[in-house]
């Protein structure tokens, strides 16, 4: 595995407050072009905060801003100039709980697309079938496309939202602890598909579930009270720890 | 169980909650049976009105024998019509205001709060408005009038549900649109106003129940006409006034219309209740 690749986002000085609380303290971080990057870290450590600044998803709630710089394409995506709309359509989110829009599985899969791209008919079915062929879904749907995707089970609804993400063709998928609602068999396939992904897509990926950042990640940040611990490559950080609070909580003496 | 000896924090609570339901199905019996008696006495008064007469000849003159509800008919359905078409646009759209920067804006506040009174402002106020507004200056009544008068209470009906209804969509929904990439107006329509399609059609419905059968409003706007006409810009016939004045009326074809035209009213509104709610609770199966 070479670290020195050049890296799709990278995190310098990263600042969070939420009002006058502040949830990211000086955050430094590479995050790899077409690897699978896992932040864990006991509740409240900042770890979902820390992706949401990746997609400015914080930009809807006011009283929560960030400091610092994010370079993505060369830019400092935190800078106001930044269009927030783009940036989204290249970075995408997958949800702790399901979200799947009230519309039918077609339409929730081509609601992204219909965004950015004038597709006619045909091309749009294409689209749409590939999309649910990433998230390995399209076998268990291609029949009830024109039923609500709240007709679903949880772990369908959960790839739907993945098929939807990776419709648009981002460069990043951010998925915020995405199999914590879902049964083991779900999960399972959820992970699954993470490692395929990563053929095409940088992945960064928040979980409570320590075994899935060793099983799924390349690299693993762990995080603690607002602060990046340790950052490494997950072989290193789960073998051989190069802190002893990492070494507490991936061992479960802590958290 | 009834091996047992019942534990008496046990058998206390279950004395409670034999007295909640007992209380509950007596407050309950109480509202069905002033309700039923309400319908069963409109039934039987009114099915007696009831022919097809009273669907195509208009009102009688004062002693004359027959007569129908053709013209308050029409001009109940000409104004609810087109008070509904112009309430419920309005209505959503403010809705849709108040969800997306209700929190945030003085504006959104002020609005909320000027909602919030007229939703519980006597009809006869808001008649009494347009009468100074709009009556007082044409100098005639009309049909315009009264829509003017009508909408101003449905419209603050619609805002109030729409808003309450946009609020339940929960955030995580509205941030994975906005994860996408969609600009506000498509998560607002698009996605938000589209989970709670049911609830919102719900709200314009029930708005269209409630003006149905205001007659307050009325008097000072529409007032009422004895022929048939449809003609917007003067005085028009509807059944809340109609029935208002028939059922004082000494005449017995009149006070006999007076009841067929509430037992139509009344079976309009509870229809459209039925409608709303079947419509709502398929939605939500869905």
């Amino acid at each position: 595995m070479n670290i020195d690749k050049q890296p799709t986002i990278e995190i310098s000085g990263l600042n969070f407050f939420y009002g006058n609380f502040q949830g990211l303290k000086n955050i430094n971080l590479k995050i790899h072009e077409k690897k699978v990057t896992a932040f864990i870290g006991p509740s409240g450590c900042g770890k979902s905060t820390l992706l949401r600044t990746l997609n400015r998803m914080y930009d809807l709630y006011p009283g929560q801003r960030a400091e610092g710089k994010i370079m993505y394409h060369g830019r400092n995506i935190l800078e106001p100039g930044q269009d927030v709309n783009m940036l989204r359509a290249k970075v995408g989110m997958v949800f702790q709980k399901p979200t799947p829009f009230p519309m039918s599985v077609y339409d929730n899969v081509a609601f992204g697309v219909r965004l950015y791209e004038n597709l006619p008919k045909g091309e749009m079915d294409e689209r749409v079938e590939w999309a649910l062929n990433k998230a390995a879904l399209w076998g268990e749907v291609k029949d009830k496309l024109n039923k609500s995707g709240l007709s679903l089970s949880g772990g369908q609804q959960q790839r739907l939202c993945i098929a939807r993400g990776v419709a648009v063709k981002p460069d990043v998928l951010l998925l915020d602890e995405p199999t914590s609602a879902l049964d083991p068999i779900s999960t399972a396939k959820i992970e699954e598909l993470i490692s395929e992904l990563k053929q095409d897509y940088t992945i960064t990926i928040v979980t409570h579930n320590m075994q899935q950042a060793a099983r799924c990640s390349d690299y693993t940040a762990y995080m603690y009270l607002g602060e990046l611990v340790e950052f490494g490559e997950t072989d290193q950080i789960f073998m051989n720890p190069a802190k002893t609070e990492t070494q507490d909580y991936i061992t479960g003496r802590f958290g | 169980m009834n091996s047992a000896p019942l534990n008496p924090v046990y058998r206390r609570r279950l004395w409670i909650h034999r007295i909640g339901i007992a209380l509950s199905f007596m407050a309950m019996a109480v509202g069905l049976f002033f309700l039923m008696w309400i319908l069963v006495t409109l039934l039987v008064k009114g099915v007696g009105a009831l022919s097809v007469g009273m669907f195509t000849q208009t009102t009688p003159a004062p002693g004359s024998d027959g007569g129908g509800l053709m013209n308050p008919i029409v001009g109940s359905l000409l104004m609810v019509g087109l008070a509904t078409a112009i309430s419920t646009p309005v209505g959503i759209f403010a809705g849709i205001y108040l969800a997306e920067y209700g929190e945030q804006s003085v504006l959104a506040q002020v609005t909320r709060f000027v909602t919030d009174i007229m939703l519980s402002a006597p009809s006869i106020v808001i008649g009494l408005f347009i009468y100074a507004i709009y009556v007082a200056n044409v100098k005639h009544f009309s049909g315009w009038a009264g829509t003017f008068a009508i909408s101003l209470i449905a419209i603050p009906v619609v805002v109030r549900t729409t808003d309450n209804m946009l609020k339940l969509v929960p955030n995580s929904l509205l941030e994975a649109a906005f994860a996408l990439g969609a600009p506000r107006w498509k998560v607002a329509t698009m996605v938000r106003l589209r989970a709670v399609k049911a609830g919102v059609m719900t709200g314009a419905l029930l708005a269209l129940a409630r003006i149905s059968g205001e007659t307050a409003p009325l008097l000072f706007t529409a007032l009422n006409k004895q022929f048939f006409s449809a003609d917007m810009n003067a005085p028009l016939a509807n059944l809340p006034v109609v029935i208002y004045q028939f059922a004082m009326s000494p005449y017995d074809n009149w006070r006999a219309l007076a009841w067929g035209g509430a037992l139509l009213v009344t079976f309009s509104v509870l229809g459209l209740n039925i409608l709303s709610r079947t419509f709502f609770s398929q939605k939500i199966r869905n």
